[in-house]
C-alpha cells in the first residue's frame, strides 16, 4: 500500500509505533530499533540510541534500501524484503514494509538473525496495522479538530514564513 | 512527501539539488555546512568516488527554526550529476518536497544544463509528479566565470516556468543561501497550502 503523500504522525500514533519497538527490542535482544520512512527520515525508535547519529544512519539505511530494492528490479524480483549487514560487534537487519517504511533492528552477540527476523515478522504485522489506520485518516483529508487541538499546523501564515526565512 | 510528527514537533521536507555533473551541487551543501552554527545541522554525508565525485548523493540534515511551535528540519540532497547515474538519480528524487536546479553558467556547459533538466522532468514523471507542481527554483552558478552565458539566455533557455531564480558563486558562498531560503519558502507554502486544503 502506497504510503500517503504527507504522513502525518499524532502524539497517540507515535506511542504506538514506540511501543512495539520498544517491545521488539526485547524480544529479539537486540540493542536498539529504528522505523523510518523511504526517504530516510526517523519515525521513532526503541532502545540503545544514545551516541547514534539517527538522522545519518536513516538517511545512509534509506539509500542502502532504495539501491537494494533497485538491484532486486534488475534481477526480476519486485523487491528484496530484507538486507543484513554483519560486522564484527554489530549487526544491521534491514526489513522493507509496506506504507514505504523501513524497519531496522541493530544487535550484537546477545541475539542471533534467526530470533531477529522472527520477531521483526511480528512488529512488522502491528506496525502495518497502525499505518492501514494512519493512511485511513489521511485519506480522509486533514482533520482540523484533531490538528488544532494538537498544535495549530493550519495557522502558519505567511509571515510565519517569511520570519523563519529572515535570519 | 513531507512528514509532520506532532509527538516530536517536527516538520520534515526534503529538497533536491539537481543538476549536471559538476555544476556545483556538492559546493552548495559544502557551503551551508561551513556556515551553519554547528546546532543547527547534522553531518554532512557524502557518497562520492574516490576522485570526489558524487557516487549516490550527500545529505545534509539543516534546522531552519521554529514555526508555530514545530521545528522546521530540512533533508537536503544532492544527486550524482553524471549522465550515466540516472538510476541513483531516480531513487534520490524519490518524495523530494522541492528541487532546486543547480545550472553551471558557461556556455559549453549549456547543453548539459538543457539535457540534466529534461532528465528531471522526465524523472519527475514517471513518478507520476512534475515540475509544474512542484516547489522548484533555478540557480545559476559559476557567474563569476569569464564565460558566463546572460542571465537572459540562461533564462531563456531554462526558465520557461518563470519560477524564481539567483545568480550565485557556489564556490565563494554567493547566493546559496538565497537560494536555500528561496526553495524552502515554496516547500513551506505548499505544505501550508496542503494541510489547510
Amino acid at each position: 500500500m502506497a504510503t500517503p503523500d504527507n504522513l502525518i504522525l499524532f502524539e497517540e500514533d507515535e506511542a504506538r509505533l514506540a511501543a512495539t519497538l520498544k517491545r521488539l527490542t526485547a524480544d529479539a535482544k537486540g540493542r536498539a530499533t529504528f522505523l523510518l520512512d523511504k526517504n530516510g527520515r526517523v519515525i521513532t525508535a526503541a532502545g540503545e540510541t544514545a551516541g547514534l547519529d539517527l538522522t545519518a544512519l536513516a538517511s545512509l539505511v534509506a539509500g542502502s534500501a532504495a539501491a537494494t530494492g533497485s538491484l532486486a528490479n534488475l534481477v526480476g524480483e519486485a523487491e528484496f524484503n530484507g538486507l543484513v549487514l554483519e560486522g564484527q560487534r554489530a549487526n544491521l537487519t534491514i526489513t522493507t514494509l509496506d506504507h514505504g517504511l523501513i524497519l531496522v533492528v541493530l544487535f550484537d552477540e546477545k541475539s542471533t538473525l534467526g530470533l531477529v527476523r522472527f520477531r521483526v515478522r511480528r512488529a512488522a504485522e502491528e506496525i502495518g496495522q497502525a499505518f492501514v489506520e494512519i493512511a485511513r485518516r489521511a485519506s480522509r483529508g486533514p482533520d482540523q479538530a484533531a490538528t488544532a487541538s494538537q498544535g495549530g499546523l493550519s495557522e502558519i501564515t505567511d509571515d510565519d514564513i517569511e520570519n523563519l526565512l529572515k535570519s | 512527501m513531507s512528514f509532520i510528527n506532532y509527538a516530536a514537533r517536527e516538520i520534515n521536507c526534503k529538497v533536491v539539488y539537481y543538476g549536471p555533473g559538476l555544476c556545483g551541487k556538492t559546493t552548495n551543501l559544502q557551503q551551508i555546512y561551513a556556515k551553519v552554527d554547528p546546532g543547527s545541522k547534522g553531518k554532512l554525508i557524502s557518497l562520492a568516488t574516490e576522485t570526489e565525485r558524487t557516487l549516490f548523493f550527500d545529505f545534509l540534515p539543516l534546522d531552519l527554526g521554529s514555526i508555530r511551535g514545530f521545528k522546521t528540519r530540512f533533508h537536503l540532497y544532492t544527486v550524482p550529476g553524471q549522465v550515466f547515474y540516472d538510476a541513483s538519480r531516480k531513487l534520490i528524487l524519490k518524495g523530494s518536497d522541492g528541487v532546486i536546479f543547480v545550472a553551471d553558467s558557461q556556455v559549453e556547459r549549456m547543453e548539459s544544463n538543457i539535457e540534466s533538466l529534461e532528465n528531471l522532468e522526465e524523472n519527475l514523471g514517471d513518478q507520476g509528479h512534475s515540475l509544474d507542481g512542484m516547489p522548484f527554483v533555478l540557480q545559476y552558478n559559476k557567474r563569476d566565470l569569464p564565460n558566463a552565458v546572460s542571465v537572459s539566455d540562461m533564462q531563456a533557455a531554462l526558465n520557461e516556468r518563470s519560477v524564481p531564480w539567483f545568480e550565485a558563486c557556489a564556490a565563494q558562498g554567493v547566493g546559496v543561501f538565497e537560494t536555500l531560503k528561496g526553495a524552502a519558502k515554496l516547500v513551506l507554502m505548499d505544505l501550508k497550502k496542503k494541510i489547510t486544503a
